[in-house]
């Protein structure tokens, strides 16, 4: 395992189209190892030349080269056998580094994990490795993925692959940046409030969030149990439709899952015509950028002239959507993070006179800034006294949405919006105000709340920055949000 | 007495699943090495989740039952927080706001009161590892074994007023909880424990501030620390000072609670329901099941059971069944269900015999029951005299190394009438008085003989055969 250094800014660059497309669709790909018309050692050592190549974006934590070697040798040789090679035979793909994999270390980008090596692999690891995938590097993120921009992660903040100054987004900056950067042809990411969705947005890439329970979560260092999931970021929607293929399905390790559809994802239909799409009304206001806003009315114009119906519609909860969340999702994860108290694993105080002191200090070193001010606030939140006036309040709030969502999708198919009120900020422009950073999420965590599948797709640049169309489906209509995207997508090629 | 004791005890009753509560991890860590029955669930890693093990839930069910409450059709698991090295997640998974049992009672009996004490709730959790603290080092270990292990927490209402009343209520608890096979109740290895909380009131439409002895386990702790407790408060209320509110524990050296160490302090453990686990919702197939799982073991059956295999007296069936340290013996018996006549001699030897052998019935526990099975049938078949049968449940208990197979083929009665009547002759030529008394018609002289014949014979000739030789001999 190689550790990214910090160095290596050469002349900024710009990427162009052509450069970033460097990969042939996974479905490609897979065809041509299982033909032996290229192998997966040579994907592999493809993806480590690019990751080496574009290092200065510091999308990447840790690279785990050998293991990865090994595995593809392993997946040729099943072709030179005859043998099957799986859906994905050869196809390397970067994991955010809150997915436990063996071979490496896995950090969450936290200092309280470094160095920690995972004893059981994420069963959505072992799903893709079973159809040939081969993780080849772990992905940066907001340390433990709390945050809206990478600018979290303990170690260092990852560029935006447009715009270096800018932020990838987050908490799956790196992830994204680094399939927007074309390192592997798909990375893997975690959404807790739209931190798949969010970065995809940023970097002009494809960010799936399917929905809650569709993918198992064991494996997974967790955020807020209740929203997080787990999905793919991609270069196009097919290529998301594949993965979903592959990791959705029931897992004996996670008990808060569903069924799957029973249809493949890749058989969606992406007909547009007469789709019926809400534009929420909540969701184009003034808290929205006027470009971000022109790019998603040209958005709307193009699926109207396709066919599609579309109407206002109004879900008056939706701005109670972002307190709601920010007491659930702490309030979950101040409990998640109790497991951290330098006992059993991870970064434990060497010189603590006692137990106490080892608890406080290994998690007062160990843990950054966010995750402490998290952990407080969830843990003010649980506290006896304060339990009715948040937590409880909240869920009645998250059911009201559940709720009025429901209303929503009684009418209509899809609901349409920006995935984010701005394009991607300058690093550094709101790391110092915690409540503006949480502003990021506005719009995107009311599928988290409600559980249902989202999807954030290239849309057009403002100025020179990417925005992405948000669209957003019933629960367990995932290969439904994945047509209607596809349909979109073929729109803007 | 001036003062109305009330009591109320909690128990904690870990339930016989194969596997952990939440892990596919053995859950028996009577035997095992420390550290060797944990997974990446029980160490609490990073991305694991717990996975409800349906057993669990089953003998949860079977409990309610038993304390004669239909289990909850909706229930749920909640999140309790603290930090300690045993606990590895920093919470506990428990039951706060939906128990899986609300309601019951349990019938107790002290010297032939009847009374029904009534269980508040009895919820589902995870018990956490064990933490010892070696003498003169400056570190303490961890044993992740148990943590994880499935307990029913059973909380009785504070309606026990004596501590005869709560050392019934424990056994009673014991006997329901076993005869259902729903806990293998191994109190030494903490499979049972038991927390009691005891106040006194002069006036009995008010409950006095209370004090909670945690962790006994043992009927007998449970008593005392009772009793114990009763004494100290009541000194203390004679005196005029207040008792206070607060958790003790047991010395079973000085015999008396004692405040635990370390200052009380106001815990907030922040229940919230756990977004990992769904709720339990129970429909009426699956509570159906239960109930006829249960009904086929449970204290009532497997008393008619015993009954019907031994033909026993009430008051000798409460000796043998509503003894917990008995109660493994009743359920070999009925397990192997000997023939009446041997289930009759054995359980007459366990009410009459035994106890002057050994002072309580804790060392029955042992594979002993097997062997008094086989000298009762040996018994039964006249391969064993009464005196010989008796002598090796003696030996039963006095020698390790027992053998019942053994010594029943070396003790085995002479029945061959060729054998015996060598003795027989033998014993007459070399007492010719005692002969010439008998044919005489001094009849009482054939017992002198057939005693010289048993002991010539090492207790072995049927003493029946032998008293119809020497009458025939001696032509009587």
């Amino acid at each position: 395992m190689t550790k990214k250094s910090e160095t290596g800014s050469t002349k900024s660059e710009t990427k162009s189209k052509s450069e970033i497309r460097n990969w042939a669709p996974i479905n490609e790909i897979a065809n041509d190892v299982r033909a032996g018309k290229i192998t997966a050692l040579s994907n592999v050592e493809k993806s480590i030349g690019l990751i080496e190549k574009h290092s200065e974006f510091d999308a990447i934590i840790s690279v785990l080269d050998e293991p990865a070697k090994k595995r593809a040798k392993q997946i040729d040789a099943r072709v030179n056998n005859g043998e099957k090679a799986g859906r994905l035979a050869g196809v390397p793909f970067i994991a955010k580094d809150n997915f436990l994999v063996f071979g490496g270390e896995t950090t969450a980008a936290s200092n309280i994990l470094k160095g920690f090596e995972a004893p059981y692999q994420a069963t959505v690891i072992n799903k893709l490795e079973a159809e040939g995938a081969i993780c080849i590097a772990k992905a940066n993120l907001d340390a433990f993925a709390h945050g809206s921009s990478t600018e979290n992660s303990d170690f260092f903040v990852t560029k935006n692959p447009i715009d270096k100054t800018r932020v990838p987004g987050g908490s799956s900056g790196g992830s994204a940046a680094a399939t927007a950067l074309s390192l592997a042809p798909f990375s893997l990411g975690t959404d807790t409030g739209g931190s798949i969705r969010q970065p995809a947005s940023f970097c002009n890439v494809v960010g799936f969030k399917p929905t809650y329970g569709l993918v198992s979560r064991s494996g997974v260092v967790a955020m807020a149990s209740s929203l997080d999931v787990i999905g793919p970021i991609t270069k196009s929607t097919e290529d998301a439709a594949l993965i979903m293929d592959v990791i959705a399905g029931k897992d004996k390790l996670d008990m808060t899952m569903i069924d799957r559809d029973i249809l493949a994802y890749t058989k969606f239909n992406n007909n547009l015509t007469g789709v019926k799409i809400g534009v929420e009304k909540e969701y184009m206001d003034e808290k929205v950028d006027k470009e971000v806003k022109q790019i998603i009315s040209v958005a709307i114009e193009k699926l109207k002239n396709a066919g599609a119906l579309v109407a206002e519609v109004s879900l008056p909860s939706s701005k109670l959507g972002l307190p709601a969340y920010y007491i659930i999702s702490l309030a979950e994860l101040s409990s998640n993070l109790s497991r951290y108290d330098g006992q059993r694993f991870g970064y434990s105080y060497p010189d603590a006179k006692n137990l106490d002191e080892s608890y406080m200090l290994s998690r007062d070193i160990g843990f950054g800034d966010e995750a402490k001010r998290r952990i407080m606030i969830g843990t003010y939140v649980l506290s006896s006294g304060y339990y009715d006036a948040y937590y409880k309040k909240a869920q009645i709030v998250r059911t009201k949405i559940i709720n009025e969502s429901r209303e929503a999708f009684s009418k209509f198919d899809f609901l349409i919006g920006p995935t984010t009120p701005t394009a991607a900020f300058k690093i550094g422009e709101k790391s110092q105000d915690p409540l503006q950073m949480y502003l990021s999420d506005l719009l995107t965590v009311s599928a988290n709340l409600d559980g249902g599948p989202a999807i954030s797709i290239p849309a057009g640049f403002a100025g020179s920055l990417p925005v992405g169309l948000h669209i957003m489906a019933p629960q367990g209509e995932d290969r439904k949000l994945l047509g209607i995207a596809n349909g979109f997508e073929e729109l803007s090629k | 007495m001036k003062y109305i004791p009330t009591i109320g005890i909690e128990c904690h009753v870990q339930l016989k699943t194969k596997t952990k509560l939440f892990a596919a991890v053995g859950n028996d860590a009577r035997n095992a090495e420390p550290n060797t029955l944990i997974s990446h669930i029980c160490l609490g890693m990073p991305g694991a989740l717990p996975y409800l093990n349906e057993a669990a839930i089953k003998l949860a069910c079977k409990a309610g039952f038993a304390l004669q409450v239909t289990p909850q059709k909706f229930s749920k698991f909640d999140r309790k927080h603290y930090f300690y090295p045993d606990l590895p997640k920093g919470y506990q998974i428990s039951q706060l706001a939906y128990p899986i049992i609300l309601g019951g009672k349990v019938d107790i009996d002290v010297a032939g009161q009847k009374k029904s004490v009534g269980v508040t709730r009895a919820h589902l959790e995870e018990d956490a590892g064990k933490t010892s603290h070696p003498s003169g080092k400056d570190y303490s270990l961890v044993d992740l074994n148990r943590a994880g292990t499935p307990l029913l927490e059973i909380v009785s209402e504070p309606e026990i007023n004596s501590a005869q009343e709560a050392k019934a209520y424990a056994q009673k608890l014991y006997l329901l909880m076993k005869y259902a096979d729903v806990s293998d109740v191994d109190l030494y290895h903490g499979n049972m424990r038991f927390d009691v909380n005891v106040s006194l009131s002069s006036n009995s439409g008010k409950l006095g501030t209370r004090s909670e002895t945690k962790n006994l386990n043992s009927f007998k702790a449970v008593e005392r620390a009772v009793e114990y407790e009763i004494k100290r408060q009541s000194e203390l209320l004679d005196k005029g000072q207040f008792v206070v509110q607060e958790t003790r524990g047991w010395d079973e050296a000085k015999q008396k609670t004692i405040p635990q160490r370390g200052k009380e302090e106001a815990h907030d453990y922040r229940y919230f329901p756990d977004p990992d686990i769904p709720p339990i919702i129970l429909d009426d197939e699956f509570l159906a099941k239960a109930k006829a799982d249960f009904d086929k073991k449970n204290f009532y059956t497997m008393r008619g059971k015993l009954a019907s295999v031994g033909h026993l007296s009430p008051s000798d069936l409460d000796t043998v069944f509503n003894n917990p340290e008995t109660v493994d013996f009743a359920l070999e018996i009925i397990e192997q269900n000997p023939k009446p006549g041997v289930a009759e001699k054995v359980l007459d030897w366990l009410i009459n015999v035994i106890p002057g052998i050994i002072s309580d019935y804790s060392e029955l526990r042992e594979n002993k029951i097997g062997s008094l099975i086989a000298l009762g049938a040996a018994y039964e078949e006249a391969k064993l005299t009464s005196t010989k049968a008796k002598e090796g449940v003696r030996k039963l208990f006095e020698e390790d190394s027992f053998d019942a197979e053994k010594f029943i083929e070396q003790n085995q009665t002479l029945s061959d009438e060729g054998e015996i009547e060598k003795i027989v002759k033998e014993v007459i030529a070399s007492n010719s008085q005692a002969a010439r008394d008998v044919a005489k018609g001094e009849l009482k002289a054939v017992g002198f003989l057939v005693g010289q014949v048993m002991k010539a014979s090492k207790g072995k000739a049927d003493p029946r055969t032998v008293q119809m030789l020497i009458k025939k001999q001696l032509k009587v």
